[in-house]
């Protein structure tokens, strides 16, 4: 299967009847004049025989239900916490979402369990785009307070590069590491390991799949980078 | 600082689509032809205590345009020439979308487009207006007040300007020592203006490419371009405004519609200038 | 109403006083992602003009009333640094950059693809750091670089540029010596790839004809500074494409 892998820019047509658009929707990244489809970021083309892949190296993050994202409490409100989850909306998260019982906030402060700065994990769970999105904190134990590790961000577009395909880069980074990591689609990816320092390693592992993103044998190249770096220490 | 406008006034949607089928067919919601401006109301000597001053209704858009000559400094680097300035206010009883305060972007891109133009053809003969040189000279104050906004207004104020400067009476005066005494009652000339030129607006809608928009228009225009025009019929100025764009050819023909647009509102200038005071209060 | 000793802008041998021909375009320099904290970023110079762009957002605005329903509002701010200019300029903005900050979102209003961020706001900062003729033009071509740096998507890329008339003859990429002193300025700035004129102001005076031609020489130069603009962003992917 012959593959060309060519940069395209806004404005670039990107013709052909079995385009596929990965990462965001095709509504946001590419836009149609006539019959002709263009992009509209910058962005990898993949041309092979059969089809062709256009994934946009920069983008916006837009939230959509289902997401799990990586958020920082921006605001203690009375009754929900404004989450920042690096997109162009602010998230909201409600007192009963995160206590799950009823929240009587003339008797209780939010501010007793989640202040300004702490980092929270959870999914999407309506957004629409004329209202704010909600997050909730049903569906995994690793959802909530993040309260060990550490939190890395890095380009939104980057994030199915750091999962891979059938999620063979994260389980690659899991294995060799041994540490837990917990990928937020908004570009925000929290590292947990016994050991400091090989946290250190798996951010430096992850930068350097984020500024190699498109190059192949990517996966072998930063299992070698890992073994190197974690033999070395 | 630049805003896309948040408080731009609503033109209901049924409206909004009759505007663009009639235009679709070559007419407009008002019964004009595309290349057909607003008829023109100019009204000279509106005001006493200006030295210069003109009414002007292009529709049911109205401006006053009103000339006041003062004794000042000139530049430092420009000695033995008046000085020559344009200002315009959109008071908030013209719209209500016009809110108290200083002059916003469309207020400044208004005076500064007609400055310009009047600028750069020299119209004023600033050189003329040196009283005692490098000391003493006119100041030409043209402003210029929108009361009521039916679109279009700068096609509207710059008739306004130039039927309020070709009727400029320059005070009695009396030079004494470094101090000049003016009198205000007294006339010892008239402005000099030795060039002249009226704006000639237009939208593009749809495909189509209208002169003169009203503000229905031109709250559902693409994309908006204005052409300075001499008496002569060259180009002295240009501004495109508006969120969308044009293709050259576009713009080539708008162009060629300003051309021929022209001599209508020079035609009304000159036809209000020449019959001083009859059209007065 | 230009002033002073004129000096002669077009030599005998046709060129320019800085040795150019009349449709060359000085030196041209972009850089793009230039600054840590912005979304986008891109630094662009016309021979001495130098202009940095920055972008931020989209993102919910401060003030909450500053929002449309159906898109993104942009907001830009053309500002010239205090030490842009032979003479000190006044930090605060001034009737001409509070006019050419409108004329700059015009100009990129057209191809900002807003729909997509209902609700949101857009700023884009443009600081001239030194002006010597085609600022605006600059400006804009530098914001279109920052807003692809940033992710926003866009229907095609901005470029501008001045063209001028002096001594009488029609020249690409006016500085400021020959704005000063030359007949006309005529800043345009266009959407190549769609054909689109999204700014075009003119000061100065100009027979119908020589309009024509200018805005023709100004689309063959915008075709190429577009094609520069593309280079630049081409050199910055083409990492993650080869290690």
């Amino acid at each position: 299967m012959a593959e060309e892998k060519i940069i395209v820019l806004p404005g670039d047509k990107l013709d052909g009847p079995n385009l596929e658009v990965r990462g965001l929707g095709r509504n946001y990244a590419t836009y149609k004049l006539g019959d002709e489809v263009y992009a509209a970021l910058p962005g990898v083309l993949e041309v092979t025989e059969e089809k062709k892949i256009y994934i946009p190296l920069e983008n916006v993050y837009i939230p959509k239900p289902g997401d799990i994202v990586i958020g920082i409490v921006v605001n203690v409100g009375l009754s929900y916490w404004t989450i920042d989850i690096n997109a162009p909306y602010n998230a909201v998260l409600t007192a009963q979402e995160f206590l799950n019982r009823p929240f009587n906030p003339a008797s209780e402060s939010l501010s007793l369990y989640l202040v300004e700065g702490d980092y929270v994990i959870g999914k999407i769970s309506s957004f629409d785009r004329f209202r704010s999105p909600f997050i909730t904190l049903k569906g995994s134990e690793k959802f909530g307070k993040i309260v060990k590790g550490k939190v890395i961000e890095i380009k939104p577009s980057r994030i199915p590069r750091v999962i891979g395909k059938k999620r063979s880069m994260i389980n690659m980074l899991m294995e060799e590491s041994g540490c837990d990591i917990t990928v937020g689609v908004n570009g925000r990816i929290h590292i947990n390991c016994d050991n400091p320092h090989i946290e250190d390693i798996v951010t430096l592992a992850i930068k350097k799949i984020e500024a190699e993103a498109h190059t192949s044998g990517l996966t072998d190249r930063v299992r070698t980078f890992l073994k190197d770096k974690l033999s070395n220490s | 600082m630049s805003f896309t406008p948040f408080r731009i006034p609503i033109v209901p949607q049924l409206k909004k689509n009759m505007i663009l089928s009639l235009i679709e067919k070559g007419l407009r919601i008002d019964g004009r032809r595309p290349e057909e401006p607003r008829p023109v109301k100019i009204v000279t000597h509106y005001l006493d205590k200006a030295e210069g001053s003109a009414y002007v209704e292009l529709g049911k858009t109205k401006v006053i345009a009103g000339v006041k000559l003062e004794v000042g400094e000139p530049f430092r680097d420009m000695p033995d020439l008046g000085v020559f300035t344009v200002h315009a206010e959109f008071v908030p009883l013209a719209s209500p979308s016009f809110e108290p305060g200083p002059p916003d972007e469309n207020a400044i891109e208004l005076s500064r487009v007609i400055d310009r133009s009047y600028r750069e053809l020299g119209a004023v003969e600033l050189e003329k207006l040196s009283i005692i040189p490098g000391k003493k000279v006119w100041i030409v104050w043209v402003d210029l007040y929108i009361i009521d906004h039916d679109g279009n207004l700068l096609d509207a104020s710059m008739i306004a300007s130039l039927a309020a400067l070709k009727t400029t009476r320059i005070p009695g005066f009396k030079v004494e020592g470094d101090n000049v005494v003016v009198d205000k009652e007294a006339t010892s000339g008239t402005l000099p203006l030795k060039e002249e030129a009226v704006y000639v607006h237009i939208a593009k809608i749809g495909d189509h490419l209208i002169v003169d928009p009203s503000l229905d228009e031109e709250v559902v225009a693409d994309s908006r371009i204005a052409f300075a025009v001499s008496r002569d019929g060259r180009i002295a100025g240009i501004q495109k405004m508006g969120q969308g764009g044009m293709t050259i050819d576009e713009i080539n023909n708008a162009m060629e519609l300003a051309l021929s647009v022209a001599p209508k509102y020079f035609n009304a200038v000159d036809a209000a200038v020449n019959n001083e005071g009859n059209e007065g209060r | 109403m230009k002033y002073g000793e004129k000096p002669q802008l077009i030599k005998e041998d046709g060129t320019r006083l800085d040795g150019r021909r009349p449709e060359e375009p000085r030196p041209i320099h972009m850089e793009v992602g230039v600054l840590e904290n912005a979304d986008g970023s891109a630094l662009v110079s016309f021979g001495k003009t130098r202009v940095l762009a920055a972008v931020y957002g989209p993102r919910e605005p401060i003030q909450k009333y500053m929002v449309l329903p159906d898109r993104a509002i942009l907001r830009v701010r053309y500002h010239m640094a205090p030490f842009s200019t032979g003479e000190r300029k006044s930090p605060a903005p001034s009737r001409r950059e509070i006019e050419l900050s409108k004329v700059i979102r015009e100009a990129l209003e057209p191809v900002v693809m807003t729909e997509l961020y209902p609700r949101t706001m857009i700023d884009l900062f443009i600081e001239v750091l030194q002006a010597d003729g085609g600022t605006r033009t600059t400006g804009v071509t530098a914001a279109s670089l920052a807003l692809a740096d940033a992710g926003i998507a866009m229907r095609d890329l901005v470029s501008g540029v001045a063209i001028g008339k002096v001594n009488g003859k029609l020249v690409v990429d006016i500085d400021e010596v020959e704005d000063m002193y030359g007949e006309a300025d005529m800043p345009v700035a266009m959407a190549t790839r769609l054909g689109k004129v999204v700014l075009l102001q003119l000061n100065g005076v100009l027979s119908k004809e020589e309009f024509v031609k200018a805005m023709d020489m100004a689309r063959k130069t915008l075709e190429a500074i577009s094609e520069m603009q593309r280079k630049t962003l081409l050199e910055k992917y083409s990492k993650v494409l080869q290690s």
